[in-house]
C-alpha cells in the first residue's frame, strides 16, 4: 500500500524533528557556503553582499594564475601531502607492527601512551615547541650547535630546512593517533594463523610478510585513500602556527590554505581568496572520485562510497 | 621442531625486539622531549635564557614565569573560564545533536534515510571554501567578536555523526521494538535506552570534540578582533603571546619594577604550559576510551 507524504511525514514526525537540528546545522554551515562559491566570479563589496556584488567573469582566477603563485602552491600542498602521507603510514605501519610483536605489556602500553601525546597539542602549543627548538638566538638545537663550537643556524631565515621540519613535526604530531589503526587491524589478526605458520616452520619475519601485511591492507587502503582525497587541502594549523606571518619561507611552505587564508584576511582580496577557495575544492572533488574510483576497480568493498 | 629451526626462530626474535625496542624507544623519546623542553624553559629565569639559551633541564629552577603570569591572574582566569565553558556547553549540545542524527540515520524504518545519509555525507565531499564560510559568519550571521563564532564551527562534524551511528547500530533493534510495543515514543526510546547504551561511543566522540574545543584558536583567528580581550581562548592569548609579548604582558595589567629582565621567553613557555596542562593532566585517564573508539569501525562510516 503506498502511503501518501503526509501520513508518511506524520508517521515520522518524531524521527524528522530529531534529524532537524544537525540539517539545520549543515544546511547553515555547509549548503549555504556551497552556493557561496559564486562569490569566486564577483568583485565582493561588502555593501552590497554577495548577491548584488558585480559579475567580474573570471578575472578573479586570471589574477591568481597570472601571478605563478597558484602553480606554487598547489606543488607545494600536493608534495607535502604526499609526503605527509608515505611517511606517516610507514612509520605507523612499522611501530604497529614492532608494537604487536613486543612482549614487555608495561612497555607497549607507556610507548603508546607517550606516542599518542603530540596528537593532544594544541597547533599554538607546538608552534611553541618548534619556537623553542628553532630560535636563533636561544632554541635548544642552536644552543647545543654552539656549546660544542658549531654554527648556529639560521633556521627561521632559511626555506631549505623547512621542508624536513614540516614533515617531521607532521609525522610527530600525527603517528601515534595512525598507528591506532593499524594496531587495531593487527589486533583482528586470527592468532592460529599464526601458530599454523610457525609450525610450518616460518620465521618472524616471514610471519609478518606472509601474515600481518595482508591482513591490515584493507585498513592501509581506506586511510591512503581518505588522506588521498585530501591532498589538494593543507593543515592549515601545521603551516599557519610553524611558519606564519614569516615571509622568507613562503617559497617553500606556502600551501593553498595558507595562501587564501592571507589573500582573505591580511590582502582582503576577497574575489580572489573565494576563487581560491573554489579552486581548491574542486581539485578535492575530482581527486577523491578518482581514487575511490580505482579502489572501487581493485576492490569494491574498501571503497568509500 | 629441529634444533636448527629453534635456533632460528631465536634469532629473528632477538633481531625483532631489538630494533623494536630501540625503534618504538627512541619515537617515543622523540615525542616527550620537547615537551619536557617547554617545562624547562617555563622553569628557568629569563637571565638564564638570554644567556644560555632553552636547555633540557634547567641550571636552576625559577619559578618567575608563572609567578609572573598568575600575579593578575584576572586575564588568565577569564580564559580559562571561556575555554572551559565553550568547551562543556559545545561538547554536551553537539553531542546531543549528533546522537539525535546518528540514531536517526541507523533506523532502519526511517523513510528518508539513505537520503539524509547522502545530505551529510556529501558535505565531506565538497565545500564552498573558506570565504563563503567567512561572510556568512560575519555579515549575515554578524557572529564577528562574539561568544557564537567560537561556539557554532567546532559543535559538529559529520565523520563523528557517522561514528555514532556505526556505533548505535551494535545495539539489538529488539530494544527498540519490545519498548515501542510497551508504547514508548521515538524520543523517549531515545534518551532512556539508546543514549545510555551508547555510553561508550558518546564518551569518545565527547573527547574528540572537546579536545577541538579546548585546542581551536583558528575560529579566534578569523572572528575575535584584537580588541576583544574579554573573548581570548587560552589558545588564542598563547598565540597572541608568542607573537606579541608586550600586548599580551599590557592585558595582564602587569605593572611595577621588576628585579632584572622582565619574563618573556619563558613566560611564553609557561603560558604554553598552562594552556596545555588540563589535557596532559586528563589525558592518561580519557586515552582508554579514545583509543577504544577509534577502533570501532571509526574508519568507515
Amino acid at each position: 500500500m503506498k502511503r501518501g507524504i503526509i501520513s508518511r511525514l506524520a508517521a515520522n514526525k518524531t524521527l524528522l524533528l530529531m534529524i532537524a537540528p544537525a540539517a539545520a546545522y549543515f544546511f547553515l554551515f555547509s549548503y549555504i557556503p556551497m552556493a557561496g562559491v559564486i562569490l569566486a566570479f564577483k568583485q565582493f563589496n561588502y555593501k552590497l553582499g554577495i548577491f548584488d556584488s558585480p559579475w567580474v567573469g573570471f578575472d578573479n582566477f586570471r589574477f591568481f594564475f597570472m601571478t605563478g603563485d597558484a602553480w606554487r602552491v598547489t606543488l607545494n600542498t600536493f608534495g607535502y601531502n604526499a609526503s605527509f602521507i608515505i611517511v606517516n603510514n610507514v612509520l605507523e605501519i612499522v611501530i604497529a607492527i614492532l608494537l604487536a610483536e613486543l612482549g614487555s605489556k608495561w612497555f607497549r602500553k607507556l610507548a603508546q601512551t607517550t606516542l599518542l601525546l603530540p596528537y593532544f597539542l594544541s597547533w599554538v602549543v607546538v608552534g611553541a615547541i618548534a619556537y623553542n627548538l628553532f630560535n636563533y638566538e636561544h632554541g635548544l638545537i642552536n644552543t647545543m650547535l654552539a656549546s660544542v663550537g658549531l654554527d648556529r643556524l639560521d633556521i627561521y631565515t632559511t626555506p631549505e630546512y623547512w621542508k624536513y621540519i614540516l614533515v617531521a613535526v607532521s609525522a610527530w604530531k600525527a603517528v601515534g593517533y595512525g598507528a591506532v589503526f593499524y594496531m587495531a587491524a593487527i589486533m583482528n589478526v586470527d592468532k592460529e594463523s599464526y601458530d599454523a605458520a610457525e609450525i610450518d616452520g616460518a620465521n618472524l619475519f616471514q610471519r609478518i610478510y606472509h601474515i600481518t601485511l595482508p591482513a591490515i591492507r584493507p585498513t592501509v587502503t581506506i586511510l591512503v585513500l581518505l588522506a588521498i582525497g585530501g591532498i589538494f587541502r593543507g593543515d592549515f594549523g601545521l603551516f599557519y602556527q610553524l611558519v606564519g606571518g614569516n615571509g622568507l619561507l613562503y617559497q617553500a611552505t606556502d600551501v593553498i590554505d595558507t595562501y587564501a587564508y592571507r589573500s582573505l584576511m591580511i590582502d582582503n582580496e576577497i574575489g580572489m581568496s573565494a576563487a581560491i577557495g573554489f579552486y581548491q575544492s574542486v581539485l578535492c572533488f575530482v581527486t577523491i572520485l578518482a581514487a575511490n574510483y580505482l579502489v572501487r576497480r581493485t576492490d569494491k568493498s574498501n571503497a568509500l562510497f | 621442531m629441529n634444533a636448527a629451526a629453534r635456533k632460528k626462530m631465536h634469532a629473528d626474535r632477538l633481531l625483532l625486539n631489538v630494533v623494536g625496542y630501540l625503534l618504538v624507544g627512541l619515537v617515543a623519546l622523540a615525542c616527550l622531549i620537547p615537551l619536557i623542553v617547554v617545562i624547562s624553559g617555563s622553569l628557568t629565569s629569563e637571565t638564564h635564557i638570554l644567556e644560555d639559551g632553552f636547555r633540557f633541564w634547567p641550571k636552576a629552577f625559577d619559578t618567575s614565569a608563572y609567578a609572573f603570569a598568575l600575579k593578575e591572574p584576572a586575564t588568565l582566569l577569564r580564559s580559562y573560564g571561556l575555554t572551559i565553558s565553550l568547551t562543556a556547553v559545545g561538547t554536551l549540545a553537539g553531542l546531543f545533536i549528533s546522537a539525535m542524527a546518528a540514531y536517526v540515520l541507523q533506523r532502519q524504518d526511517f523513510h528518508w534515510r539513505s537520503g539524509f545519509a547522502f545530505y551529510f555525507y556529501f558535505t565531506t565531499l565538497f565545500g564552498g571554501g573558506l570565504v563563503p564560510w567567512y561572510i556568512l559568519m560575519v555579515n549575515y550571521l554578524h557572529l564577528k567578536n562574539t561568544y557564537g563564532a567560537l561556539l557554532l564551527p567546532p559543535m559538529l562534524s559529520v565523520f563523528y555523526i557517522l561514528i555514532l551511528r556505526t556505533f548505535m547500530r551494535s545495539i539489538p533493534e529488539a530494544i527498540t521494538e519490545s519498548a515501542k510495543i510497551d508504547g514508548a515514543g521515538d524520543f523517549t526510546v531515545f534518551v532512556r535506552l539508546i543514549l545510555p547504551l551508547s555510553k561508550p561511543g558518546l564518551a569518545t566522540i565527547g573527547l574528540f570534540t572537546a579536545l577541538n574545543y579546548w585546542n581551536d584558536w583558528f575560529n579566534s583567528l578569523l572572528f575575535i578582533e584584537s580588541s576583544s580581550e574579554k573573548l581570548y581562548t587560552l589558545q588564542y592569548l598563547l598565540y597572541r603571546s608568542l607573537g606579541n609579548l608586550e600586548g599580551v604582558r599590557r592585558i595582564m595589567e602587569v605593572t611595577g619594577l621588576n628585579v632584572g629582565p622582565l619574563p618573556g621567553e619563558n613566560l611564553k613557555m609557561a603560558l604554553a604550559i598552562i594552556a596545555t596542562g588540563p589535557i596532559v593532566l586528563l589525558y592518561p585517564f580519557v586515552q582508554r576510551y579514545f583509543v577504544q573508539g577509534l577502533t570501532i569501525g571509526a574508519v568507515k562510516g
